[in-house]
């Protein structure tokens, strides 16, 4: 992120951002980039308002065209009724959304978003993915980083899964469910300690299936048949639900479950 | 253990982790003005004219007016910035509140606390000031509590007044336009009758007047009677309607 | 997310705005010190008035106490001795506060630079903005003060219109070298270092006696101090008593603004690029 961003050296490989070379023309690149890291840096001694108007100066732009452009960003982020108080009493969502406006206050060609959502509750990321879903209507490219795959699934066109630094895949997030998972997912829940053995038994039912502690996951194409399969065998779990594969199912077979610190 | 001693074990605890920050401003800077401007400036004013300020070398007449200051600008300082941490920063007194102290066990607690900080800075000051040789009467023991008491009269209003404001702003004008000219004016570093008249008259009645006089004058071995009892009994009188006022602007501010 | 995450750009580039990339963009960080002491205009105009209650307290109300000083054979009212030696201490308080406490808080607590890096800015318009900022607080303190000086009848010379751009090289100096040392505070409790520096500079720089008090070690001392250079400047230019020596403070003052401003450069580029 900070390497596209031309914050930090290139540590390996080639980059090119915007056709320009970042070690070259960080300037250039950066007054085509909008950027919003992770931890927001809203200029805490501002009001909202002058945050946008300032971040845009440093840009360069024209103070008159300045104020509309605020004036509409106030608008996009929802924030208009909010623009003359400081950033310190707003609350995360609605600070998230002013260092999005911010770093759109120069019509950049390229947004980079780090973990955009978050830390926010519901309400706050719908409005923000809406947000997000009609700059990509309007032709910015996003490139977000995200540890949500419902947040992937909404927004991306083309998404990479990255491992420890390696990319473990990279599509669609269609092509990635079909590639690496199976159209749907049977859960099964018995009672006890069963799961294991229950798992052996039914393991020529589905394409894969996985033991956890807690349930048992059988990957198919059919999730409906292969539950009727299940019950044929008299297996009778106390709680069954089949759904679709998901890109969380994706990351999780690509990354492993093991938690990673 | 009484409810208020419970709140003043709390600073005393946090003290121990920050103390040698402020050892700089309680200790050491009283010291280097004292030697910056009354050994200094005091060559240059004694010279010729022995004994020109009060009949005494100045550093004598310096040293009890900086004693009185330092206890203002403690008593006044420890009143503005840690009370609004108190309520808006750290929150420590509703942290307090949620136990059964009561909001007098807080604000007493905490008085009680800057007391004995503008103590042990009048204590060491002292101890400073007999060996700079500038406390030629044995009456200097009383100027202690008389330090104490001027810190005191400082503390209480501003305690009653920081807990009325939302930002710091307001205490930097107290201090700028408040404690910086009472200390540079209210007799500390000259006489006031070096002042313009009218300017006399303003800087008799301030406070710290009040407390220098009466520190100088325990200092130096002559107390002068009825004078010291009236600089005596101002600063009592200003330190129990402090009390009575923060009594109620705490209540007002932390019981909603 | 590395490299290879970046997706084609099939996309034609927008529209950009019109923008001049490149050097120059230091006077933006200015402007926006200006938007947000809008609200805290109270902090910009109270800290003027500590050396003017100075000026009346020591000045005024220890003059006849003190009597004259001599100053190259002439001898001086005591008020008039101090006053330029406050008028060094206002430049160096203007510049300070923000040099130090306010880039703090911009580097480490707000990350105010973190979000300025990412726009066509650079570290060196950081830099040269802050101390643009600290040194027209500086020299708005030392007209306010040379004012006051005037109208009080304290300048003595023709000599005295160059003590505002001797006093700005004051403030340079002090911004300069307090940003400098600001990159390497790590915390608040840091900062006691500051006005530890400060207090005896203010106290014992020759602000209010002549040197010659002191013993001889200690005068080699304070003659080394910053605060002494400026102090020594600007007397000479206030009573209009001129010589060699005080091109040597000038040079002694711009150097340490100079070598600040690059170390300041230098580390901050360290800390915010790494």
């Amino acid at each position: 992120m900070r390497m596209i961003a031309c914050l930090s050296p290139i540590s390996g490989g080639t980059l090119q951002v915007l056709g320009l070379d970042p070690m070259r023309d960080g300037p250039q690149i950066r007054s085509r980039i909008g950027l919003v890291p992770q931890d927001d840096t809203l200029d805490l001694e501002l009001t909202v308002r002058d945050n946008l108007y300032l971040y845009g100066r440093y840009f360069g732009l024209p103070k008159k065209q300045l104020r509309e452009r605020v004036d509409e960003l106030l608008e996009f982020a929802r924030l208009t009724e909010r623009a003359d108080e400081r950033v310190d009493p707003l609350s995360g969502g609605m600070r998230r959304r002013l260092t999005i406006a911010r770093a759109l206050v120069s019509s950049p060609s390229l947004v980079i978003l780090d973990e955009p959502t978050t830390g926010l509750d519901p309400q706050a990321r719908h409005l923000l993915w809406d947000r997000l879903y009609r700059l990509k209507r309007e032709g910015v490219t996003l490139v977000i980083t995200t540890h949500y795959m419902d947040e992937a699934e909404q927004l991306c066109d083309r998404l990479v899964v990255m491992d420890a630094g390696r990319i473990a895949a990279a599509g669609s997030p269609r092509e990635l469910i079909e590639q690496w998972s199976t159209r749907e997912v049977v859960e099964l829940r018995f009672e006890a300690e069963g799961h294991q053995v229950h798992g052996d038994r039914l393991a020529d039912l589905a394409e894969r299936v996985e033991v956890l502690p807690d349930r048992l996951l059988l990957y198919t194409d059919e999730g409906d048949a292969t539950l009727d399969a299940v019950r044929s065998r008299g297996a009778s779990p106390i709680a069954a639900l089949v759904r679709r594969s998901t890109l969380e199912d994706v990351f999780l077979h690509l990354t492993g479950r093991s938690l990673v610190d | 253990m009484s409810p208020a001693l419970r709140a003043y074990q709390y600073n005393l605890l946090a003290y121990k982790r920050t103390w040698r920050g402020s050892l700089t401003t309680t200790f050491l800077y009283p010291v280097l003005y004292l030697a910056a401007i009354g050994v200094g400036l005091g060559h240059l004013i004694d010279h010729g004219s022995n004994k020109a300020v009060g009949g005494v070398p100045y550093l004598w007449f310096l040293a009890p007016g900086l004693l009185a200051g330092t206890a203002m600008q403690i008593g006044a300082n420890e009143s503005t910035f840690p009370v609004m941490a108190g309520i808006k920063w750290l929150k420590t007194y509703f942290a307090m509140l949620a136990t059964p102290l009561e909001v007098t066990d807080v604000l007493y607690g905490h008085l009680l606390w800057i007391l004995t900080r503008v103590a042990l800075a009048s204590g060491v000051f002292l101890a400073v000031m007999t060996a700079f040789h500038t406390v030629p009467s044995a009456w200097a023991v009383a100027a202690f509590p008389a330090a104490v008491l001027t810190g005191a009269a400082f503390s209480a209003p501003v305690m009653a007044f920081s807990a009325t404001r939302e930002t710091d702003q307001s205490f930097v004008v107290l201090y700028r336009f408040g404690i910086v000219p009472l200390f540079l004016f209210s007799g500390t570093f000259f006489p006031v009758t070096q002042l313009p008249g009218w300017l006399q008259v303003i800087a008799r009645c301030t406070p710290l007047y009040q407390g220098v006089s009466l520190c100088r004058g325990l200092v130096l071995g002559r107390p002068g009677g009825w004078d010291a009892l009236g600089h005596a009994v101002y600063l009592l009188v200003m330190f129990a309607g402090g009390v009575l006022a923060a009594r109620v602007s705490y209540r007002r501010r932390l019981v909603q | 997310m590395s490299t290879s995450g970046v997706p084609a750009f099939a996309l034609p580039l927008r529209v950009l705005p019109p923008i001049k990339v490149g050097r120059g963009r230091a006077r933006l960080l200015v402007e926006r010190n200006v938007v947000a002491y809008r609200r805290g205009w109270i902090f910009l105009v109270s800290g003027f008035f500590e050396p003017l209650f100075y000026l009346l307290s020591i000045g005024l109300g220890l003059n006849h106490l003190v009597g004259h000083l001599p100053i190259d054979g002439r001898s001086i009212p005591y008020t008039d001795y101090v006053a330029p030696g406050l008028l060094a201490s206002s430049a160096m308080n203007g510049a300070i506060f923000d040099a130090t406490f306010g880039i703090f808080f911009k580097l480490k607590i707000a990350k105010t630079y973190d979000a300025v890096l990412a726009t066509p800015l650079g570290v060196r318009d950081v830099a040269i903005g802050e101390l643009s900022w600290s040194l027209i607080r500086g020299t708005a303190y030392s007209i306010a003060f040379l004012v006051v000086m005037a109208a009080l009848g304290l300048i003595a010379s023709w000599w005295a219109v160059l003590c505002l751009p001797a006093a700005m090289l004051v403030s340079f100096a002090f911004g300069g070298a307090g940003m400098f040392g600001t990159c390497y505070m790590r915390s608040w409790q840091d900062f006691d270092l500051v006005s530890l520096a400060i207090v005896p500079l203010f106290l014992f720089s020759g602000v209010f006696y002549p040197l010659s008090l002191y013993p001889g070690w200690l005068r080699i001392v304070v003659t080394l101090t910053p605060l002494y250079q400026g102090v020594a400047l600007l007397r000479g230019l206030d009573s209009g008593v001129l010589g060699p020596v005080l091109l040597v403070h000038a040079c002694y003052l711009g150097l340490l603004g100079a070598v600040g401003l690059v170390g300041a450069s230098r580390r901050l580029g360290r800390l915010l690029l790494p």
